[in-house]
């Protein structure tokens, strides 16, 4: 579908969400042309799909200004970033559900360029759109769009995804370069407007998940991945999640020099930048060189780094070594970061 | 980037670190002056590192700590009236006597976190209708910025831009300090940053005065860890000098334009330091000629006056009589989510440092 296509109206606005014929034209001409597939075809109320055996559910609401970034938009993040959670548990994401809330006055132009991407990285992560809703808000009673999507999936076979598998001596592993969503967003943010050439890593994760629970499946003992908060944050859930302790080496985390430079300059730390195309999985020693040459050879984890383990030191705690061979705790972000004043 | 790896050397640290220890004899007390050394400390965890008998005291070169409660109310009260209140990120958190800044954003007030101050001129011209007031705080360090949006307003005839200023002086806050009854500072790490605005040469009278060493200091781990040689060598051999460790960025003189800007908008004058209290001469004020964009003049907020936190220490942690966790409040009642004074907010504040991190 191509983003000039003339389906009569330029703007969205109020009536378009009325349920009605506006709605049903709104729909018909971008919705389900789009999508088209024989769930949401039947053009129900809802969809009914078979599965086998355990399911994984996430949901996840997605807001970000600007809705169009480097590396992406807020389409694809939110099919990557429900993708991604349903993978996270151990399952394979099959199915997605797709709500929006527009905002009136949006450009039908950028809608559907926004619809686009969702049908592309849904395309690309092997899920199907399979109901959805679509509210229209007064203008100023929202942020240009709001997308809602759930996520549905088998769990793999061989998972066994439980924090009470961990223990001492497992190690940790990130599958590449921190930061970038954060700072790609931050470079186009009012105000902040510095030139990079980041880009979002806004990426599905879910075949790389897969390959390792075919390869691992019991010795790998969680994957999660750190969105809001970044890596610091995670890291000290997991911490607390376990009871044991988090130790980490500045050195081992991976970031790219750009990034790191933009962070320099903000008066940010990466450790709490956000991500959309990060996980860390917590594996068991005896696999860990033979998980990250795994990572390694995918595309999504080329920059795959074993950065710590865990430890029955400092329970509770998370502590990285610094480039100089100094200790620091890693605490969880408070609040949204906020720049350094010099 | 040149000048920052080769500052972040594992090995030259190293070798420096072991230098400390084997000159050190005594128990000596370093203030670092300026929080950005203070969360070069604590973050690449070099106070652990150093030998038991050096003790580092944090000093009150945090600009958001030592801003006064009463200017955060009266930020507030601008958002409160319909201004559009634009500052730094680290002040928004900060609580004032009833709320923050980020609080009376979420009720309404229009509040917009900057890098630069001529940004919000630029909000001025494209919000001609609307005042646009910004947050001037700082030590030297940001003075130059603050006094250039002024005179770019002026320029280009903005008329709805002022400042809200709280700008504050190093020099007067070190001999506060030292002037103390209760002050066991033996050196200090002067402000590296401070110093590349304003130069060297008024440090110089302070170390004849006091017969104290100063050694201007950058904020890497190597600089860091040779601005502590270089004190405790001065130290243990008797000598008293200001020393120059950042000479990469500092010069003697400063830089001559950013201090002529400077002396063009402010003048030297009385200011209140937030758990230190007013120090004559300590500060800049809005020179009589640019008195129609000072804030508090245009929107008669000069009265606000309002008591601090009376659990909060920050006045003896500013001073470094005490170190934030002495206080009984650090990490109880008193937390990053939940800050009751400065020092909990700013992540150059020498509490939030600690709380986040801190290993001991």
């Amino acid at each position: 579908m191509k983003d000039k296509i003339d389906i009569g109206f330029e703007t969205i606005h109020l009536g378009h969400g009325s349920g009605g014929e506006l709605t049903r034209n709104l729909l018909d001409a971008i919705i389900f042309k789009t999508f088209s597939n024989p769930f949401l075809d039947q053009k129900h109320d809802g969809s009914i799909v078979d599965f086998k055996g355990k399911i994984a559910v996430s949901t996840d609401s997605f807001v970000i200004t600007p809705i169009f970034f480097k590396g992406g938009n807020i389409g694809s993040l939110a099919v990557h970033g429900t993708v991604n959670d349903v993978a996270m548990c151990g399952a394979i994401p099959k199915y997605l559900s797709l709500a929006f809330i527009i905002e009136e006055g949006l450009k039908v132009i950028d809608f559907i360029s926004i619809v686009n991407s969702i049908k592309k990285a849904a395309d690309e992560s092997g899920v199907l759109i399979i109901t959805g809703d679509t509210k229209v808000v007064e203008r100023g009673k929202g942020d240009k769009i709001f997308i809602n999507t759930t996520g549905f999936g088998e769990m793999h076979p061989k998972a066994n995804i439980s924090v009470s598998n961990i223990y001492e001596e497992d190690i940790i592993i990130v599958n590449g370069f921190i930061a970038q969503h954060g700072m790609a967003i931050m470079s186009e943010r009012e105000g902040l407007e510095f030139e990079s050439n980041i880009d979002s890593d806004s990426t599905n994760l879910n075949f790389l998940v897969k390959d390792l629970l075919d390869e691992f499946g019991k010795d790998i003992k969680m994957f999660r991945d750190p969105t809001r908060g970044g890596l610091g944050t995670v890291l000290h859930e997991i911490a607390n999640d376990i009871s044991k302790g988090v130790y980490i080496k500045e050195e081992a985390i991976p970031i790219e020099k750009q990034v790191a430079a933009a962070c320099e300059m903000l008066g940010l730390d990466p450790l709490y930048v956000a991500n959309e195309g990060v996980f860390l999985t917590v594996v068991s020693k005896n696999v860990a060189s033979d998980v990250l040459q795994l990572m390694q050879k995918h595309s999504k984890g080329k920059n795959a780094a074993i950065i710590g383990s865990i430890t029955n030191n400092h329970p509770n705690k998370v502590v990285m070594e610094s480039l100089i061979g100094g200790k620091r705790i890693v605490s969880p972000l408070v609040g949204e970061q906020l720049p350094r004043i010099c | 980037m040149k000048y920052l790896s080769e500052y972040r050397n594992l090995e030259e640290t190293k070798k420096v670190l072991d230098e400390i220890h084997k000159i050190t004899t005594r128990e000596w007390n370093i203030m670092e002056i300026c929080g950005g050394q203070t969360h070069g400390l604590v973050k690449n965890g070099i106070l652990e590192l150093l030998p038991e008998k050096i003790r580092m005291i944090h000093g009150p070169g945090c600009p958001v700590c030592v801003t006064p409660l009463n200017l955060i109310d009266k930020a507030i009260e601008l958002l409160e009236k319909g201004v559009i209140v634009c500052s730094f990120g680290d002040m928004i958190r900060v609580p004032g006597s009833k709320k923050s800044l980020l609080e009376a954003k979420a009720l309404g007030g229009d509040l917009r976190v900057l890098y630069s101050p001529l940004e919000a001129v630029t909000i001025a011209k494209e919000n001609p209708t609307k005042e646009v007031v910004f947050f001037a705080v700082g030590f030297e360090t940001t003075a130059p910025a603050n006094a250039l949006s002024v005179l770019h307003a002026e320029k280009e005839g903005v008329t709805n831009y002022s400042i809200l200023a709280s700008h504050v002086l190093v020099p007067p806050a070190m001999e506060a300090i030292l002037d103390d009854k209760f002050c066991t500072i033996d050196a200090f790490l002067g402000a590296g940053h401070v110093c590349a605005i304003m130069g060297t040469e008024e440090y110089e009278p302070l170390v004849k005065k006091y017969k104290i060493p100063i050694v201007i200091t950058g904020f890497e781990p190597l600089d860091l860890v040779q601005g502590i040689y270089m004190a405790v060598k001065q130290l243990e051999e008797n000598r008293f000098e200001l020393e120059n460790q950042y000479a990469r960025v500092v010069k003697k003189e400063g830089n001559i334009a950013a201090k002529n800007v400077i002396q063009k908008v402010f003048e030297i004058g009385t200011r209140e330091w937030r758990g230190i209290g007013e120090i004559p001469n300590s500060g800049y004020v809005i020179k009589e000629a640019y008195k129609k964009f000072d804030a508090e003049i245009k929107f008669n907020i000069s009265h606000i006056k309002v008591p601090e936190n009376s659990a909060c220490i920050a006045g003896e942690i500013l001073r470094g009589i005490k170190k934030p966790h002495q206080c009984e409040q650090f990490g109880k009642t008193c937390n990053p989510s939940n800050p009751l004074g400065a020092p909990m907010v700013s992540s150059e504040g020498a509490c939030a440092a600690y709380y986040h991190f801190s290993v001991t």
